[in-house]
């Protein structure tokens, strides 16, 4: 069974994209057969992250507008060949997209791929909201600030409410915490919330904590997904993060400033 | 009842006639000044603005008229929707007013018994108490228990006819009203307004004090008033001499 996951976030530039292009990644290295696919219609982001930019032909809208075939628009990566990559248009606006062309396209992808990856625009109009609104999982990406935990909890009442599922009375959305840009340092002299600040607010399963890093920009101007960078601490963190989603159990890391420091079990206060 | 349109072989079926039962919010209008109306309106909306944005209204003129004065009913709605509401309605209004407000395109309803009565209002009370309609996330039958298992996010909310149980958290942004009690047993941070439509015997139980606003019959204290003797503590809130008591649930009272 295929599963849709949506990557959202209320706030803009919290990491969606970077954390989208890493999980899709994640994924397909795993040996699943994933595509991921930018709804950040009149952006385009993700293919520059995923390094396929100069590879677009066709792209999401051209396939809902049935102008182009799936086959047609997706770009299979360069890294890993299980991945796969549906672009967004830079020359439409979210007005392009519509629920029952999402849906279509969606249902074609579910045939032939286990993860379907949805990277969210910012906000809480129509793009996010066809976004989740066919998912079966959200990775809520939340930076360790107020006003991005606030937006997180209005996303978390969006999915609850507004989602296929929810509307359908199905059993509701999985919805994950993914805390990116965490710097313990800064949480230590008190400029960001902890884990558990968050965690207390949002009361939300934990899929893991990813660091503020440079080697986030590096990847992002490679055309890397920064996961494949198996050096880099976000790299191993967002391995995490695919690793805890698959089911395997993995000890949190970077989430105090002691380097090294490997086995702060989340929870245990 | 439907009144279905005669159905002909050619013409698919385009429209059909239902009766519907809507709650809409009610205003009640005890002055004519419409300065005091207008910033007495704006402070109201202030409490609650997810509430009242975009809220149909109907404006209650009977209390006016009956102490005799004249109201103009184009100033009036200019200064509702000014406020980000929408007049739907007005009742209790003479020929000469409700004359005027079919020529707004706002319809005359007659008042009917057992509606809300208007009663005078005190100084910090949310009148009148906002009846829901469609808007709300949940909106559950007349004296029953609502029971939600779920968190409330920001930006939810939820509206029960009779008592609220909520064994999940509220999140700040989050409004939930009953028009019974309400509990919560979990950390209350956002609004949560008991007794909605009038009932002075409602309570507000929590384990966790951290609202934005507490409201017990129009009753309210918003966060600032709430002191570090009964914040992040387990409390009961209810009403006593129309003054809001929150008091530790544990002691004896
Ligand atoms: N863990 C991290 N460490 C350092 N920088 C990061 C990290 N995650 C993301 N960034 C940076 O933050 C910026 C925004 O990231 P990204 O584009 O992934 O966010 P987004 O949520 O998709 O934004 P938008 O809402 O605009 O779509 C980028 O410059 C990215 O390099
Ligand atoms: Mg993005």
């Amino acid at each position: 069974m295929a599963r849709i996951i949506v990557v959202t976030s209320g706030k803009g530039g919290v990491g969606k994209t970077t954390t989208s292009a890493a999980i899709a990644m994640g994924l397909a290295k795993k040996g699943h057969k994933t595509a991921v696919i930018d709804f950040d219609v009149g952006l385009r982001n993700l293919d520059l992250i995923m390094g396929c930019e100069r590879r677009v032909v066709y792209d999401f809208v051209n396939v809902i507008n049935q102008e182009a075939s799936l086959n047609q628009a997706l770009i299979r990566d360069k890294n890993c060949n299980l991945l796969y990559i549906l672009p967004a248009s830079q020359t439409r606006d979210k007005e392009a997209l519509s629920q029952e062309g999402v849906g279509r396209v969606l249902d074609e992808l579910k045939k032939d791929f286990k993860y379907i990856v949805c990277d969210s625009p910012a906000g809480i109009e129509k793009g996010a909201h066809l976004a989740m609104y066919f998912a079966d999982d959200a990775f809520v990406v939340t930076n360790p600030e107020v006003s991005s935990v606030r937006d997180s909890d209005r996303m978390l009442g969006i999915l609850a409410s507004k989602s296929r599922r929810a509307e359908q009375n199905e059993e509701p959305i999985k919805e994950y915490l993914l805390l990116t840009r965490y710097s313990p340092e800064r949480v230590k002299l008190g400029e960001m919330l902890s884990v558990d600040d968050v965690q207390d607010i949002l009361s939300l399963h934990l899929l893991g904590v990813i660091p503020e890093s440079k080697s986030v920009l590096n990847s992002s101007n490679s055309g890397i997904p920064v996961i494949l960078d198996e050096k880099s601490d976000a790299g191993q963190a967002y391995a995490d993060i695919v690793a805890r989603y698959l089911g395997e159990n993995r000890p949190h890391r970077f989430i105090d400033d002691k380097k090294g420091f490997f086995s702060k079990l989340f929870g245990s206060k | 009842m439907s009144l279905d349109s005669h159905k002909t072989p050619t013409m698919p079926h385009a429209l059909e006639f239902k009766s519907s039962t809507f709650s809409v919010p009610v205003l009640v209008l005890s002055s004519v000044d419409l300065g005091i109306i207008e910033q007495q309106l704006q402070e109201k909306i202030k409490l609650a603005p997810e509430f009242f944005r975009n809220s149909p209204l109907v404006l209650d003129l009977q209390e006016i008229n009956k102490q005799g004065l004249g109201i103009n009913i184009e100033e009036l709605t200019g200064i509702i929707r000014k406020a980000g509401l929408f007049p739907v309605g007005v009742r209790g209004g003479n020929v000469q007013q409700n004359k005027q407000a079919l020529e707004l395109l706002i319809p005359v309803y007659s008042v009917h018994k057992g509606g809300v009565t208007a009663e005078n209002k005190k100084q910090k009370t949310i009148t009148p108490a906002p009846v829901p309609e469609q808007k709300t996330d949940t909106d559950i039958g007349i004296g029953e228990t609502t029971l939600i298992t779920q968190p409330i996010r920001s930006g939810q909310r939820i509206y029960a006819a009779g008592d609220l149980i909520i064994l999940a958290q509220v999140s700040a942004g989050a409004e939930i009203m009953a028009e019974g009690n309400i509990h919560v047993y979990n950390t209350l941070r956002g609004r949560a307004l008991a007794g909605v439509r009038g009932n002075t015997e409602a309570r507000i139980f929590c384990i966790d004090l951290q609202a934005e606003l507490i409201s017990i019959a129009g009753n309210y204290k918003v966060s600032e008033d709430l002191d570090d003797t009964v914040r992040n503590k387990p409390v009961q809130i209810y009403l006593q001499d129309q003054a809001l008591i929150i008091k530790d649930i544990v002691q004896p009272h």
